[in-house]
């Protein structure tokens, strides 16, 4: 039972503000993913969190207790790294078992606990072996075996799988979310990586520039993003924004279907649209021109801009289709339910 | 084969012929000191001079080992491995906790002592040697194990090369072993030292061969013969007056001072090489 609490945390090297005061509560049990582009402080975040790095202003608490002055041993929390860190002279046994050896654990208990550990993750044949003789799968099921052995209350993953090939990638997506449901412990995991954050997370929390743009569950964050930012940076491919002008006019002239709910609101509008969510509709005003299909195999992607102005728009359509087996212009229809406004200036939400 | 530039039988001749009359140049004295080593002392002093082994070697030998000229040559032996091991072991000790400190802990003038002791490499022994002097003496430590290697003892070199070495390693790792639990010291024990060993077996090699070598310091604060080591031992072996010097046997002693530091260099080559194979990566 571990609850992880952040109250206004703040980060700052010497005048430069990098985290402006994130607050946000983890239930136990709950599997929180950090997304965001790079630069954004979700690493020091978690850094913050782990004990590795100070905390400038505000609060961690874990399970209600402040932990801001406790060491990262006091706060019963593991760490899987973006590099491993494994210790290259030690064998995957020793790796395994080097923070229970740390604790005075008995040598039956710490063999029994890593065999236990290296069975969970299928490294049963590995453990004498240097973590040099190892592949980045394997050397990955290390860390996380290093992590687990201890029991810890939090895990918390700096961009575990961002060293691995795409394949390998989705295979420890699938086996790091299975172990996290198994053992039931409360994890933050950090990722720059949005189709890892959409299916590991039960959370996601949006960060952008040391601020949290967005907390909900991915589809609370796919169905109504909060921001501009949100918008274009959950989903893939991202969401078109497109400008609005008077009178609910695109960029081309033709005016937004009527059928699209409009805001009572002035000043700069941007209707934002998910490429899955455009239709083709033949008799549609909304005309637009093609310049180059992506075929993905269930669906194609087509990139071309809206007819009669420079407006970027990505259309997918299920199936396939080629350049040759569509007219060089289409008319689109947006469906309703699925579009988003939002106010230029700020990038927020109507 | 692999070779960019195609030699014909003629270059390859000339070029063999070169390197073999250059190991000539090199090897010929030893040679020399080797057979005078052999012959008797009648044999060297009267031209011309031998350059065939003679049959006097394990004689020889037995003399300067149990008796040598002022003093046994096994004494000298073990008191230069006294010294070398002393220096190397001490500079190497002291200097990875002196990298350590510099690299991995964030303390007031970190840098100020950085320089602090980078400066000392424009300071050698020769520079501070009357100071260095004075404090020995003062101290009681002349004719002293701990005289000879002290002053020594501090190394810049060593110091900065462990700083470079320490700040290569992941700075994930010392965070793992901070989560691990892993306090300073016992990341330095647990991880850092094993992680070092291949430069340790470098910096070894190096450190014993400057102490084994050392001659102006011992030479000025041993006067006793008993703590004399074997390099300054050689010179001490020449007569003053117009006495004979016993040339065979200190032959044999000079030889004799080159064989640790070659067994030194022989066996952690082989210890470096199988450790620069079992490095990470």
């Amino acid at each position: 039972m571990t609850t992880i609490s952040l109250k206004d945390v703040k980060k700052s090297y010497g005048n430069l503000r990098v985290i402006h005061g994130v607050s946000v509560d983890i239930h136990d049990s709950e599997f929180i993913v950090v997304v965001g582009p790079s630069g954004c402080g979700k690493s020091t975040l978690l850094r913050m969190i782990a004990g590795l790095e100070d905390i400038s202003e505000g609060e961690v608490c874990i399970d209600g207790k402040v932990v801001n002055h406790l060491e990262p041993m006091d706060r019963n929390i593991a760490m899987v790294f973006q590099n491993y860190a494994l210790y290259p002279h030690m064998s995957v046994f020793d790796n395994i078992a080097y923070s229970l050896k740390i604790a005075k654990t008995s040598k039956a208990e710490i063999k029994q606990r890593v065999q236990e550990t290296a069975e969970l993750l299928q490294l049963g044949d590995y453990l004498d072996r240097k973590p040099r003789q190892l592949s980045g799968g394997q050397r990955q099921r290390v860390a996380m075996g290093r992590a687990i052995v201890r029991r810890p209350s939090v895990f918390l993953f700096d961009e575990p799988l961002s060293n691995l090939d795409a394949k390998l990638r989705v295979q420890m997506r699938l086996e790091i979310k299975r172990l996290q449901r198994q053992l039931g412990i409360t994890s933050v995991f950090v990722t720059h990586d949005q189709v890892e954050a959409m299916t590991l997370g039960d959370k996601l929390m949006v960060l952008n520039d040391g601020r949290v743009e967005q907390f909900g569950t991915p589809v609370e964050l796919y169905q109504k993003p909060r921001s501009i930012f949100v918008a274009q940076f959950i989903g893939s491919p991202s969401m078109n924004i497109v400008p609005v002008s008077e009178g609910h006019r695109l960029p081309n002239g033709a005016v937004v279907d009527h059928a699209v709910p409009k805001p009572q609101h002035t000043g700069e509008l941007s209707l934002g649209i998910r490429p899955e969510h455009i239709d083709i509709e033949p008799a549609s005003d909304v005309r637009f021109l093609i310049e180059m299909a992506e075929q993905l195999g269930a669906n194609t992607l087509i990139h071309g801009v809206l007819e009669g102005s420079s407006a970027p728009l990505v259309v997918s359509l299920p199936g396939l289709h080629t350049l040759e087996s569509l007219d060089a212009s289409i008319g689109l229809r947006f469906q309703p339910e699925n579009c988003h406004w939002f106010d230029t200036a700020t990038g927020d939400r109507l | 084969m692999a070779g960019m530039v195609e030699r014909n039988g003629a270059g390859t001749i000339i070029s063999h012929v070169g390197l073999i009359f250059g190991i000539a140049i090199v090897c010929f004295p030893i040679y020399l000191a080797i057979v005078a080593s052999t012959v008797e002392q009648k044999d060297i002093v009267s031209p011309p001079l031998p350059l065939l082994p003679g049959g006097h070697f394990i004689e020889n030998y037995k003399k300067a080992l149990l008796s040598g000229v002022n003093i046994p040559v096994w004494r000298m032996l073990v008191n230069s491995t006294i010294m070398a091991m002393g220096i190397a072991i001490g500079k190497i000790v002291i200097s990875l906790l002196s990298a350590f400190a510099i690299v991995y802990f964030r303390f007031p003038l970190r840098t100020f002592f950085f320089w602090m002791i980078f400066l000392t490499l424009m300071l050698p022994v020769e520079v501070r040697i009357v100071p260095t002097f004075e404090v020995i003496a003062n101290f009681g430590m002349l004719n002293s194990y701990t005289g000879l290697i002290l002053p020594l003892i501090a190394s810049a070199t060593a110091t900065f090369l462990f700083r470079q070495f320490f700040m290569t390693v992941p700075d994930e790792i010392a965070e793992a072993a901070r989560v691990d639990g892993a306090k300073p010291m016992r990341f330095f024990f647990d991880i850092l030292l094993p992680m070092s060993r291949t430069n340790i077996a470098a910096l070894f090699v190096i450190l014993f061969i400057y102490g084994w070598n050392q001659y102006l310091w011992p030479l000025l604060i041993t006067t006793d013969p008993e703590m004399n080591t074997i390099v300054m031992g050689i010179k001490q072996m020449f007569p003053s007056g117009d006495d004979l010097a016993d040339w065979p046997v200190i032959m044999a002693t000079a030889l004799l001072a080159m064989l640790p530091p070659v067994l030194v260099v022989v066996f952690m080559q082989n210890l470096f090489i199988k450790g620069l194979v079992d490095a990470e990566k």
